[in-house]
């Protein structure tokens, strides 16, 4: 199989109510594969909301697709037990939102290294374990000395955001899920992480699924992009021709709020509609805020082909041909 | 707290041209186990009635500290060792706790970091207004209290059913709004927003700040925004002042510092934000933030400073300050400055 990931048809559908259902769609309909031969960068962007976190916790197996399957290297991870379970686990790393909140304060910072050392059996000896963590804080641009032994509360949110990285490279992955990894550091220690992440697929082939809602950050790391907007894909396809010269009404609204470092680069005149709690109907998810929607938006949009990498879900581009939502990967080059 | 002059009001200050807000040679120290850090090393500024002022730096520089400062709210191991802020005239640092109490949110109003996890959640969005409300209004009747608390919602863009509403009926930017709208209430006449759009996403970031700027035109208030985003600076402010280790080393309209930066630091800020022209390059700031513990003797900045020269590491600068108002912490800087008038 030359698929690392494959999603089929993945939907996730959260209900609440005793009585009167309610639900909401997280993710609809959502397909895509990464190949195994050429590890990628591939960001999935969009506002809080738009299903970005439930596809990462599909993706690393916290919680379980409503319809649909995923598939790492031919297996659905569902049916995934013992050994291939454990290795799964070991293949797909994640690195999350906050530095804060993932280290344990009574630990020093080696925990977070050593127990993963121990759980799969990476080392034979304490000084094999201690040689691999040496190793792997290098890698981020860390020195050893300055980290081991250290306490969370004496290192900065850059610094154990990097940790968080090492601890992940330190397993080999073949697929890191970085779910926001940048939104809260410094903007001066952005470029750094970003910089390790790139590295790391540069020169450890690993595939990375870069989760944000910053579209700056996402042009300068990956090569393809997905915007999404409640759960349902708004504009696909090469990171340079979606952010450049973007199609979907929702997409130029994401570029249209990006504060700019440029004082003639202001912040668009496009008004933002507040949107609606309640859902939008079978319809284009985006129909009550958009400027441009007329009563053919009430029917959901398939995607159109814009350009051989870039497709939007907006029927301003009806007159183009249209796409099967499993060609999703065929608009990301590699 | 040490207050050498007592004076209450200063008539002469009050007038059109004249600041609304004076900060003089504030200074923070915190007293911890370790020793002593000064997180804020006499710090000046001053700020027009409808002017808005962007502070940048690191975390760790002392951003939030000034802004609690300013609000007196600095809580032991901390110290107020010295300082005056003019409101309107009226000196802060000498009004006892309970005129200082009444000056919070009427005189100057702070939105903290996070400011959405802090409504109650036990309580409804009304309920939580008007306490704030009767906490600093005499004599005013439940009935204009809370068309007071409507107002305020409506001009937040807040429909009046968030009145009776539960903060976990509202979003995240909606949350903010409320603060916002919490921070108005009595029209004070500086508002100081610490990172008001950190956890948001950027849609919502900039309905934000699209409110507090209609706000601050309908009161005239003076906008404090604390924020480590130069993009957003660059999209919301006037003037920009740039926080290195509690000192204030460049302040400057907001033209000047995007497209002539001074100060090495600021032009270090500046560079490491991404555009859509060099894709790829990422350019961090090298090192780290220095321990307010333990600062470097001469320049804090030289350590991590590409033009750090001899007199960097010996020598403290001083503020200089030019003919545009613009004032700059750095030895290169009155270099400059010395050297035009003869060349």
């Amino acid at each position: 199989m030359s698929h690392l990931l494959e999603l089929r048809n993945v939907s996730k559908v959260y209900s609440r109510g005793l009585i009167s259902k309610q639900s909401t769609t997280a993710l609809q309909d959502f397909s895509l594969t990464l190949r195994e031969d050429e590890p990628s960068i591939l960001t999935v962007a969009g506002e809080s909301g738009s299903g970005k976190t439930t596809l990462a916790m599909l993706l690393l197996g916290f919680i379980a697709p409503t319809t649909g399957q995923i598939i790492y290297r031919g297996k659905d991870i569902s049916t995934l037990r013992g050994s291939e379970k454990l290795a799964f686990r070991r293949e797909v790393q994640a690195v999350f939102q906050d530095p804060f909140a993932v280290f344990n304060p009574f630990y020093t910072v080696d925990h977070l290294l050593s127990v993963p050392i121990k759980k799969f059996k990476l080392a034979k000896s304490r000084a094999e374990a201690r040689d691999k963590m040496d190793e792997a804080l290098t890698a981020v641009g860390l020195r050893p000395e300055d980290i081991i032994g250290r306490f969370p509360h004496q290192l900065s949110g850059g610094q154990r955001q990097r940790i968080n990285v090492a601890r992940a490279l330190l397993l080999k992955p073949r697929l890191l899920i970085a779910d926001e990894p940048v939104s809260m550091v410094d903007a001066s220690l952005r470029a750094s992480i970003l910089e390790t992440l790139r590295n790391l697929q540069r020169d450890h082939g690993v595939s990375i699924i870069y989760i944000t809602h910053d579209l700056t950050t996402a042009y300068h790391i990956a090569k393809s992009i997905i915007v999404l907007y409640r759960g349902a894909v708004m504009e696909t396809g090469e990171v340079e021709a979606v952010i450049k010269h973007p199609q979907h009404p929702y997409t130029r609204l994401l570029i249209d709020s990006i504060p700019w470092p440029n004082l003639d680069q202001r912040w668009g005149e496009q008004k933002i509609i507040t949107r609606e709690s309640s859902g939008a109907g079978n319809g284009c998810p985006f129909f009550s805020r958009c400027a441009q929607a007329n009563e053919q938006c009430k029917n959901p949009a398939p995607l159109f082909s814009i350009a051989p990498h870039q497709a939007a879900a907006c029927f301003l581009h009806s007159n183009k041909p249209e796409l099967e939502a499993a060609q999703i990967s065929e608009t990301l080059p590699t | 707290m040490n207050v050498e002059q007592v004076q209450n009001t200063h008539p002469e200050l009050v007038s059109a041209e004249t600041p609304v807000l004076q900060v003089q040679n504030l200074e923070v120290t915190y007293y911890t186990d370790a020793g002593r850090a000064k997180a804020l090393d006499d710090l000046s500024f001053s700020l027009k009635a409808g002017e808005k002022l962007g502070i940048v730096g690191e975390s760790g520089s002392g951003k939030s500290t000034l802004a609690l400062a300013m609000m007196q709210m600095i809580k032991s191991p901390g110290r107020i060792e010295g300082g005056q802020v003019y409101v309107d005239g009226t000196e802060l640092m000498a009004l006892n706790a309970e005129d200082m109490r009444r000056s919070r949110l009427q005189k100057i109003a702070y939105i903290p970091q996070g400011a959405m996890n802090s409504l109650n959640p036990v309580m409804r969005i009304g309920a939580q207004m008007v306490d704030a409300v009767i906490s600093h209004v005499e004599n005013e009747s439940k009935a204009e209290t809370k068309e007071r608390c409507m107002l305020a919602l409506e001009s937040v863009d807040l429909a009046r059913g968030t009145f009776k509403m539960f903060p976990h009926e509202l979003s995240g930017g909606m949350k903010q709004r409320v603060c916002i709208a919490i921070g108005i209430l009595l029209q004070p006449q500086v508002i100081i927003a610490d990172e008001p759009t950190s956890a948001l996403d950027v849609v919502t970031q900039r309905q934000v700040m699209e409110t507090i700027d209609r706000v601050r035109k309908k009161i005239n208030a003076a906008v404090i925004l604390i924020g480590h985003d130069m993009g957003l600076m660059a999209q919301f402010v006037d003037k920009v002042a740039v926080m290195y280790a509690g000192r204030l080393v460049e302040v400057s309209t907001v033209r000047q510092m995007f497209t002539d930066p001074q100060q090495p630091y600021s032009k270090a800020l500046i560079n490491c934000l991404p555009n859509l022209d060099n894709k790829g390059v990422f350019q961090g700031i090298p090192g780290l933030a220095p321990s307010l513990l333990r600062l470097p003797g001469g320049c804090a900045f030289h350590p991590r400073c590409e033009l750090a020269r001899d007199i960097c590491k010996t020598s403290r600068p001083e503020p200089q300050s030019d003919k545009s108002g613009r004032s700059v912490i750095c030895h290169l800087f009155d270099k400059e400055a010395q050297n035009e008038p003869s060349s």
